[in-house]
């Protein structure tokens, strides 16, 4: 368990590991395979264009200059998502649309993420109930963050996508490394 | 150059000339029609040079529980004038009109989403199912008495 958590931590460990040597400390990092390949994920996150109701105008507010989703190396916004690896779900998600979600989603390579955003992606918000949309889109695929909102700010939207920027950096990819999720999901995310 | 609404009256005149036993009643907007001589009267309105109606706005129905009601909105772009054509449908079941898809292209989704959430039928119409929601859906949910 400790050495879970000592695995699992994204802060230098206090003891040192490998030692370099003096001239080479000006040209040398030290870190994990799991620090860099999170830092790189976290750095560069694609989403894919995928908008469906008012939502989606907060959206793509958050990529226009004033909020500016590119500070966060997100301004590729692509419209292949086997290109994208972070999906925005952006609005209502009625029945008829669901196919289509769970067809994108299942279209984006691994590793890849989900933001719910706004009230109707997280529950159906002033449509629950309703006959023809879905009470969550995490009836349908997996969401790691929820924004609230009805819509969300920009604000707000970039605060989660800043909340999923630590969730993955907490990831672990070595195949044989330690099974620990800090978020308490039962299986370690699919390596790559 | 000003719009200018025909009123039911007027219409009623030349359309109950031209199709026999067709129009119900007027007034100074609207114009009722039997459901069943629609189509006939929406083609000589149509089609009449002193008409001329060439666009279709609309097509909505209406729920008023007792009887449904379907209204046309037309307008025509030569002449400048705008009419309002209903027909009043008894009953809640197995409800049927004749399409004006063959007249109005736009007709089209209007009548698929009409069969669609209200659940009337339309006679005619080349590609009658559901637009909104998908097939297999049990019901027509913006009826009065859905859920």
């Amino acid at each position: 368990m400790v050495q879970d958590l000592k695995d699992a931590s994204i802060e230098p460990l206090a003891e040192p590991t490998i030692e370099v040597p003096d001239d080479l400390k000006n040209n040398l990092m030290i870190t994990s395979v799991d620090a860099l390949v999170n830092w790189g994920r976290k750095s560069a996150l694609w989403p894919v264009t995928f908008g469906l109701a008012c939502c989606a105008f907060e959206m793509i507010a958050s990529a226009m200059g004033r909020f500016d989703i590119a500070r966060f190396g997100m301004e590729a916004f692509r419209a292949s998502p086997r290109q994208a690896d972070l999906m925005i779900v952006a609005g209502t998600v009625t029945w008829k649309m669901s196919p289509a979600i769970k067809r994108i989603y299942d279209q984006m390579a691994e590793p890849k993420w989900v933001i719910s955003m706004g009230v109707c992606a997280t529950s159906g918000g002033p449509y629950y109930g309703s006959y023809s949309v879905v009470p969550g889109v995490d009836h349908i695929i997996p969401v790691d963050v929820y924004v609230p909102g009805c819509p969300p700010r920009p604000d707000a939207l970039l605060y989660g996508i800043m909340e999923l920027h630590e969730k993955i950096k907490r990831y672990h990819n070595l195949p044989n490394g330690p099974r620990l999720n800090p978020f308490g999901r039962s299986s370690k995310p699919e390596s790559p | 150059m000003a719009v200018q609404q025909l009123t039911g009256e007027e219409l009623s005149e030349r359309v109950g000339a031209a199709v026999p036993d067709s129009v119900v009643a007027s007034d100074d907007g609207i114009l009722f029609v039997e459901p069943a001589k629609i189509a006939d009267v929406a083609g000589f309105m149509k089609s009449d040079s002193r008409l001329d109606f060439n666009f279709l706005n609309s097509i909505s129905a209406v729920d008023y529980i007792n009887h449904f009601e379907v209204v046309y909105h037309l307008t025509s772009m030569n002449k400048h004038h705008t009419a309002i054509v209903k027909t009043r449908l008894d009953g809640r079941d197995e409800l049927t009109l004749p399409s004006v898809y063959h007249l109005w292209r736009g007709a089209d989704f209007q009548e698929r989403e009409i069969w669609d959430l209200m659940g009337i039928s339309f006679s005619g119409h080349p590609n009658l199912k559901r637009i909104m929601l998908w097939e297999g859906f049990d019901g027509h949910p913006l009826r009065k008495d859905y859920l």
